[in-house]
C-alpha cells in the first residue's frame, strides 16, 4: 500500500504508544457499580427509559437517544439504583447508577443478526437499536451518519484508524488483536450505506495493525475492503484531513463528509457493529487506553461503558507514588480535555485516561504577548490563522471570530504546541465557541420571548376588546329592552290599572 | 476682462450645483431612515426579558422611546454592559455605563413557585408577559423554567409569597430534572 502526499499543516511528534502495547488487550471485569452518563459525549442528554428500583440485564435498552445521542444500554445485570448528577468525563450530569448483581446475565432479546438477509435502511435501523456510537471520541450515533450517507449515495466508507495522538493506542491494540472484527464491522456498513468500497486507513507507525488487517482481509475475501498506510502526521486523525488525504476531496467548511461521497467511522465503531451482528451484544464495552507515567503499569483495557476509571487504573496496578502533581486527562494530551476527578464512568466517547505527571507535560511556561511569528499558521491543519483568531477572540470580537472561521477550528492543538510564546491557543478558541453558543441560545430564547410577548398583548387587547363590546352590548339590549319594555308595560300595565 | 466672458462660466456652475443638489435631496429622501426599521434593530439587540425594569411595559416600548430620543441607552440592567456597549454602536453614541438607578444586573435567574405552598389563586398568571406559568383556580401553578425570563413580575402580585428567584445553575437544573425524569418514566 502505497503511502499518499500527507495533509497541509500538521506536525510529526514522538509517540508515547509503546508501553501499553507491550501486553494484550486486558478485559477487564464488570463493575460493581456502573455509573452510565446519559450524556456519553454528543448530542442531548438520553432519556432514561428505567426507574430506580427498575431490574436490568447487560444489554437491556436503559435509555433513549435523542438529537444526536444514541441509545443507551446497561453494561451489567443488577438494580438501577438512581438516576442522580454525578461526575462525566465531560464535567458533570445525569447518570445512571446500577449497581451489579455479579451474575451478568444478558438480556433475553440479546440474539445474533443475519445482516446478509437485512436490506440496507432496516439494517441501519438494527444498528440504531444498538446504541453504536462513535468511538473515536465524538459519540455520534453511527446509524445516523450511516443514513445520511445512504441518502446521500457515497461511494466510499473510510474507517478511521489512523489515531495520530501521540498516547493513544486503543485502536492500535484493537486492530492488532480483533482484526477479523474491524473488517466484518465495514462488511455489515458497506451493505448499510451503500458504499462501493472501504478503506480502512492506519498511520504507518503501526505495520502490526496493517499487517493484521491485511491478513484478516485476505481471509475474508472481500474484494471491497482495502487497507491504507499513511503518514503519521497529527493530527491525521481527524476527519477532515483524514478524507483530504485519502481521497483529496475536501469537506466544504458548512458540509458534511457525505457530500463529498465518503462516510468516516473509527475502526473501533466498525468493532462494535461486528460485536452487534456477531453476538446481537448492543455497545456496552470500549477499549481505552490508560496510560501516562502516572500509572504503573499502562495498559489497554476493554471495559464495560459505566466502569470508574478508578477501576480502571486499578486495572494498572494502580496510580505511581510520584511526588510531581498529576494530571488526568480525557484524551490524549494534545485535544484531550482535564478531568475534574477519577469518579466519572467510562463513556462511549471516552478513548484514552492519561495520568500525565510533570515528565510527560513539561510546564508550559508563562504566557507571553503574541511575537507575530506564523508558527501556528504554518502548523494549522485546517488553514486558519490562529494568531488572527486569538486576537479578535480576546477582543471577543464575534465578527473577526467568524470571519477568521472559528468554526473550522478542529481544536487539534497544533498552534498551541508550537506557540513560542506559550500562548494557550485551543483553550481561548474553546472558550469563545462556548461563549458564542452561549450568546446564540440567548438570542434564541430573546426571539422566543419577543413572540410570546407579542402573542401575550394581542390576547390582552383581545380580551380588552371582547369585553368592551359584550359591554357595549350589554348597553344596548338595556337601552332597546327599556324601549321595547315600555310600551309593554303600558299595555301589559293598562288592564291592571282598570 | 469682462463681465460678459464670465457669465457663462457662473450660470454652469450654478446650474452644476442646482442639478447636484437636487439629486443629493432625492438621494437622501430615498435613504432616509424609516423609524420602524430603527426601532426593529433596537428592539433585536435588548434582552426580551420584558421586566419593565426601564420603567417602559416592555422591551419594545423601550426601543421606541430609544428611538424617539425619549429615554436614554442605559435603562436595560438584565441586559447589561453588552447591551448598552451594542446600543451605543448601534445607535453611535458613546457607551455609557448602566444607570443604577434601574436596577444591577444579576446572573440569569429563573421563577420556581414553591408548589407546596401555592394556593392556586391565578394572579400571577396574567403578570407573567411571555405566559410562562401555567396553572388553574385552586390547582397548583407552575413556571415553565424554559420560557421563563427572570422578568420578577410575577412576585408582587403572589400573596403567599410562594414564588422564588433561583439562579440557572446545574442544582435548580437536577430537581428540575429528576422530577422531569420520574414523570417521564412513571
Amino acid at each position: 500500500m502505497s503511502a499518499r502526499p500527507a495533509m497541509r499543516g500538521g506536525l510529526r511528534l514522538d509517540g508515547h504508544k509503546s508501553r501499553p502495547l507491550e501486553q494484550p488487550v486486558f478485559v477487564a471485569a464488570p463493575p460493581r457499580t456502573a455509573v452510565v452518563a446519559l450524556d456519553q459525549g454528543s448530542g442531548e442528554d438520553a432519556r432514561p427509559l428505567v426507574t430506580p428500583g427498575a431490574t436490568v440485564r447487560v444489554g437491556t435498552r436503559v435509555a433513549a437517544g435523542r438529537g444526536g445521542s444514541a441509545d443507551l444500554h446497561s453494561p451489567v445485570s443488577g438494580v438501577l439504583r438512581e438516576i442522580t448528577v454525578l461526575p462525566t468525563p465531560r464535567g458533570t450530569g445525569h447518570c445512571l447508577v446500577i449497581d451489579a448483581d455479579g451474575r451478568d446475565e444478558p438480556d433475553p432479546g440479546i440474539a445474533p443478526l443475519d445482516w446478509q438477509a437485512l436490506e440496507g435502511t432496516s439494517l441501519i435501523e438494527r444498528l440504531d437499536a444498538g446504541g453504536i456510537a462513535g468511538l473515536g471520541g465524538a459519540a455520534f450515533p453511527a446509524a445516523a451518519k450511516l443514513a445520511t450517507g445512504r441518502e446521500a449515495g457515497v461511494d466510499r466508507l473510510l474507517l478511521n484508524g489512523a489515531e495520530c495522538e501521540p498516547w493513544i493506542c486503543c485502536d492500535d491494540a484493537l486492530m492488532r488483536e480483533r482484526a477479523g472484527d474491524v473488517v466484518l464491522g465495514a462488511r455489515v456498513m458497506l451493505a448499510a450505506c451503500g458504499a462501493a468500497r472501504a478503506t480502512i486507513a492506519v498511520e504507518d507507525d503501526k505495520p502490526q495493525a496493517i499487517a493484521a488487517l491485511e491478513a484478516a482481509v485476505a481471509v475474508c475475501g472481500d474484494g471491497r475492503v482495502e487497507v491504507l498506510g499513511l503518514p503519521a502526521v497529527f493530527p491525521l486523525g481527524a476527519e477532515g484531513p483524514l478524507i483530504a488525504a485519502v481521497t483529496g476531496r475536501e469537506v466544504p467548511h458548512d458540509g458534511l463528509p457525505p457530500q463529498v461521497g465518503v462516510v468516516c467511522h473509527n475502526v473501533g465503531t466498525a468493532a462494535a457493529v461486528a460485536r452487534l451482528v456477531r453476538d446481537g451484544m448492543p455497545c456496552i464495552a470500549r477499549v481505552v487506553t490508560v496510560t501516562g507515567s502516572g500509572v504503573r503499569r499502562p495498559a489497554n483495557i476493554e471495559a464495560r461503558i459505566g466502569t470508574p476509571i478508578t477501576e480502571l487504573v486499578a486495572a494498572c496496578d494502580g496510580y505511581t507514588e510520584a511526588p510531581s502533581p498529576r494530571h488526568l486527562i480525557a484524551g490524549g494530551s494534545l485535544t484531550g480535555r482535564a478531568l475534574a476527578t477519577d469518579a466519572a464512568g467510562l463513556t462511549k466517547g471516552l478513548n484514552c485516561v492519561l495520568v500525565a505527571t510533570a515528565d510527560d507535560l513539561p510546564p508550559r511556561g508563562p504566557e507571553m504577548p503574541c511575537i507575530r511569528c506564523g508558527d501556528c499558521a504554518t502548523v494549522c491543519p485546517a488553514g486558519l490563522l490562529p494568531q488572527q483568531l486569538h486576537r479578535a477572540a480576546r477582543s471577543d470580537d464575534a465578527d473577526g471570530l467568524a470571519r477568521f472561521g472559528l468554526a473550522d477550528c478542529i481544536e487539534c492543538g497544533c498552534c498551541d504546541y508550537v506557540c513560542p510564546s506559550a500562548i494557550p491557543l485551543t483553550a481561548r478558541f474553546r472558550a469563545a465557541r462556548a461563549r458564542h453558543r452561549q450568546h446564540e441560545e440567548q438570542r434564541r430564547r430573546a426571539t422566543e420571548a419577543r413572540a410570546r410577548y407579542d402573542r401575550h398583548q394581542q390576547r390582552i387587547a383581545a380580551e380588552a376588546e371582547r369585553e368592551r363590546e359584550a359591554f357595549e352590548d350589554a348597553r344596548r339590549r338595556a337601552r332597546d329592552g327599556a324601549e321595547r319594555s315600555e310600551p309593554a308595560s303600558d299595555a301589559s300595565g293598562g288592564p291592571e290599572r282598570d | 476682462m469682462n463681465a460678459g466672458n464670465l457669465l457663462p462660466a457662473v450660470a454652469a456652475v450654478a446650474a452644476l450645483a442646482l442639478l447636484l443638489g437636487a439629486a443629493l435631496g432625492w438621494i437622501a429622501s430615498i435613504l432616509r431612515s424609516n423609524p420602524g426599521a430603527l426601532v426593529e434593530r433596537i428592539d433585536a439587540l435588548l434582552p426580551q426579558t420584558q421586566c419593565g425594569r426601564c420603567l417602559y411595559p416592555g422591551c419594545r416600548p423601550y426601543a421606541q422611546a430609544i428611538a424617539a430620543g425619549e429615554a436614554d441607552i442605559d435603562r436595560c440592567p438584565p441586559g447589561g454592559e453588552t447591551t448598552v456597549r451594542a446600543l451605543a454602536t448601534l445607535l453611535d453614541r458613546p457607551p455609557r455605563p448602566l444607570n443604577p438607578r434601574y436596577g444591577v444586573t444579576l446572573p440569569p435567574r429563573v421563577a420556581v413557585i414553591d408548589e407546596a405552598r401555592c394556593i392556586g389563586c391565578t394572579r400571577c398568571l396574567p403578570a407573567c408577559p411571555v405566559d410562562a406559568i401555567v396553572g388553574a383556580s385552586r390547582s397548583m401553578h407552575t413556571v415553565i423554567a424554559s420560557q421563563c425570563t427572570g422578568c420578577e413580575l410575577c412576585l408582587p402580585p403572589c400573596p403567599v409569597d410562594c414564588i422564588a428567584m433561583v439562579p440557572i445553575s446545574a442544582p435548580a437544573v437536577a430537581a428540575v430534572g429528576n422530577a422531569r425524569f420520574a414523570s417521564e418514566t412513571a
